[in-house]
């Protein structure tokens, strides 16, 4: 009887074909996502544990030689006599980049988010910066704020003298974040005009009718719908503001002293300038483990702040 | 078709193809590709090096050189990103501040065997100060072959318009020093034109001041390398001198200002002679060349220099070093100093520049560029170069403002270079 049951089992088994619908499936999934995990490990995880593995050598490039140092470079980290003043340039540029894009790009988002003739064309003019090229707008930034240049003039036809923008440590900082703002507000600006044609208009109708006044429909209808846009803009603005490089070396290569220079604009003079390839690896994981905290405390702060997610 | 007849046509067709196909791979293997790093992309330029690399190609079949054009103001860098990558080029040049990095560090392949045992070469008559910055341990790694004089280009007609003396005038009755010159400088600047420019200085490149500093004796470190001096009075007073000419007497453009001798708007420029090209065609004012004034310290002159070199890592190093020896050689280096000044003795006189520099009179050639050659120091640079110059260059954004303290800006600079300085 036994033998029976097994050998009715075996037959079973053998007649059961291989793909099944769930394995099908299966593989169809990872068939979809193959591309792009393919891409990340070789674009991202690869590169990441490289520079990890470099950030444990000194690696000379002209001498060509690379040596294992240990954690030679992380103890250089701690002792680097810049390092404060870097990260703290790099805060003050993030904060001043977040505060100012986010606000701007909301403010224009409410303004263009309006019914009015010709809406579309200045939807356009403000979201074309977008479009231009990093480098070729930072260039004409450079000249408008010049001693001598289109700022300053455009300030002497009120009698005011403009000061030397790029070469006072308060004014170069502000100066490389306005010229970043005005670059990119216009992409928030979009996302911000997206989510506030999401907020169903019944709701302001039922607020108007209760008496609330315009600020406060604004506070407790339009802020609360709008807060996964909210979170999605301020974490892309936050590690892009992190990543500032290409306004830094065009406007004030760093200056004047250390009052401009980032963090990674730091890691390039350290490892392509001055050829110290295995602590500019160090700095970068330095700004890895940053952007990670950040990104992570924002995550985590979601339930809080994003209707949706409560 | 049966089994033999296929078996056979096959033993015949690789008996003419493998041949072929061998003849084929080694022709490959002989071919050879050298590529060099260059940090101009003038046509012109890039014409004449083609025109080398082919008359070594009639010597040298197998063997085709490229050049490929880097951006000037990321040049070391890009070049060290190449190496770093793997895909360094067989030849390379090389500024004068980077020399002593490439040189000490080995990543150069020595030249003096392959320049000596060239034909008709004659390396000995390349003067030894030349070649200087280039040699380690009397082995050449790099050939200069750019050695080119800074010099003073003039518009005489601002500076007519403004009622100063020119500086024909002040050489003429032997007062062409930094102080009168500063006062021309001064008195175009008054006029709301521009005075003095030192070219590509832009309150960044400061190593470009020395073509100021060096008439007051100063110099950014001891000769052997070791020691800030910075702090020592020459420096204080040249760079007093030059913070009074910016900001009290208007003669230098301040920071952030941007103005264009070649376009008729200043009175003067500090740069190298090579900048004739600039000088305008549709609109020309009344322009001349004149050696750097006299300083403090007396006469002087400074030239910039740039090196060829190749790459050890390369895998034709040999083949590439035997570029580097015909291109430089007396022939080829006369057709260079069109645009690259030679430090050949036998092509610094004034009717071999003057073919190749129609622009200058020969009183402008024997003045300026072949004095200079012969008495000029170089630029200055030492080893990590990179580092010290942003060091300095973040330091002297003190100095860049009307209130400084000199003096206590360069105790700060010396202070942070100086370990620097003792690697």
């Amino acid at each position: 009887m036994a033998v029976a049951q097994d050998n009715a089992t075996l037959e079973g088994r053998s007649s059961s074909p291989f793909w099944t619908v769930a394995r099908r499936d299966s593989l169809a999934g990872f068939l979809f996502i193959a591309p792009q995990l393919i891409g990340i490990t070789i674009f991202v995880l690869i590169p990441l544990g490289l520079v990890f593995w470099y950030s444990l050598h000194e690696w000379n490039v002209l001498a060509n030689t690379f040596t294992y140092t240990g954690m030679q470079n992380y103890q250089m980290l701690m002792e680097d006599p810049n390092l404060l003043q870097v990260l703290g340039s790099t805060a003050i540029f993030s904060a001043g980049l977040v505060v100012f894009n986010l606000s701007l790009a909301l403010l224009l988002a409410v303004l263009l988010n309006q019914k009015l003739a010709g809406i579309t064309v200045f939807r356009t003019l403000f979201f074309s910066p977008v479009v231009v090229s990093l480098v070729a707008w930072t260039i004409v930034w450079g000249f408008l704020l010049q001693k001598n240049g289109g700022i300053n003039g455009m300030l002497l036809l009120f009698g005011l003298e403009g000061p030397n923008w790029l070469r006072g440590e308060t004014t170069a900082m502000i100066s490389v974040i306005v010229v970043q703002v005005f670059k990119n507000v216009g992409l928030n600006m979009i996302l911000f005009l997206a989510a506030l044609q999401g907020v169903p208009n019944e709701l302001y109708e039922a607020a108007r009718i209760d008496g609330a006044p315009r600020f406060k429909q604004f506070r407790r209808i339009t802020l609360p719908l709008i807060s996964p846009t909210i979170l999605l803009t301020s974490i892309i603005t936050i590690v892009g503001s992190l990543q500032v490089f290409a306004q830094i070396a065009v406007l004030t290569q760093g200056g004047p002293g250390l009052s401009t220079t980032v963090l990674v604009y730091y890691l390039y003079q350290q490892a392509f300038q001055f050829h110290f390839f295995g602590y500019g690896s160090t700095l970068s994981i330095l700004l890895f483990l940053i952007v990670a905290v950040l990104t992570f405390a924002q995550w985590q702060l979601r339930k809080r702040i994003v209707f949706y997610e409560s | 078709m049966n089994k033999n007849t296929t078996l056979k046509s096959v033993l015949v067709a690789l008996a003419l193809t493998v041949p072929l196909a061998c003849g084929g791979i080694a022709n490959a293997q002989d071919a050879v590709n050298l590529r060099m790093t260059i940090w101009s992309a003038a046509e012109a330029h890039l014409k004449l090096f083609n025109e080398i690399a082919a008359g070594f190609k009639k010597d040298h079949p197998n063997v085709t050189v490229t050049f490929e054009s880097l951006p000037f103001d990321t040049y070391t860098t890009a070049l060290t990103t190449q190496i770093a990558g793997g895909n360094a080029p067989d030849m390379a040049w090389i500024f004068e501040t980077a020399a002593y990095d490439f040189v000490n560090s080995g990543a150069l392949y020595p030249l003096t065997d392959t320049l000596k045992a060239t034909q008709g070469y004659n390396l000995d008559e390349v003067s030894t100060t030349a070649t200087e910055r280039w040699q380690k341990d009397g082995t050449l790694y790099a050939y200069p072959f750019s050695t080119s004089p800074f010099a003073v280009f003039v518009n005489n007609d601002l500076i007519k318009t403004a009622g100063a003396k020119t500086p024909a005038e002040l050489i003429a009755a032997g007062e062409w020093t930094w102080d009168n010159a500063i006062a021309t400088a001064s008195a175009v600047g008054q006029k709301g034109k521009g005075g003095l420019i030192v070219r590509d200085f832009n309150y960044q490149i400061w190593q470009n001041l020395t073509s100021i500093w060096n008439g007051f004796g100063a110099a950014p470190w001891s000769a052997d390398g070791k020691t800030c001096t910075m702090t020592e009075k020459p420096m204080v007073d040249a760079l007093t001198f030059i913070h009074d000419a910016i900001f009290n007497k208007k003669a230098i453009p301040g920071p952030g200002e941007n103005v264009d001798f070649f376009a008729g708007n200043a009175a003067m420029t500090i740069t190298q002679i090579s900048r004739a090209s600039l000088l305008p065609k549709d609109k020309p004012f009344s322009w001349d060349l004149v050696p750097l004034p006299k300083g403090p310290a007396g006469d002087y002159a400074l030239i910039g220099q740039a090196g060829i070199g190749v790459m050890q890592s390369g895998k034709n190093a040999k083949t590439a070093a035997e570029f580097v020896a015909y291109m430089t050689n007396p022939e080829n280096s006369a057709k260079l100093s069109q645009f690259f000044p030679s430090a050949r003795k036998s092509l610094l006189n004034a009717e071999v520049l003057k073919k190749t520099n129609p622009l200058l009179s020969k009183e402008q050639i024997d003045k300026v560029v072949i004095a200079g050659i012969a008495t000029g120091k170089v630029i200055p640079g030492h080893t990590g170069f990179a580092q010290i110059q942003q060091i300095v260059r973040s330091g002297l954004d003190a100095v860049w403002r009307s209130d400084a303290d000199v003096a206590g800006a360069l105790k700060t600079i010396c202070g942070q270079i100086g370990p620097l300085l003792k690697r």
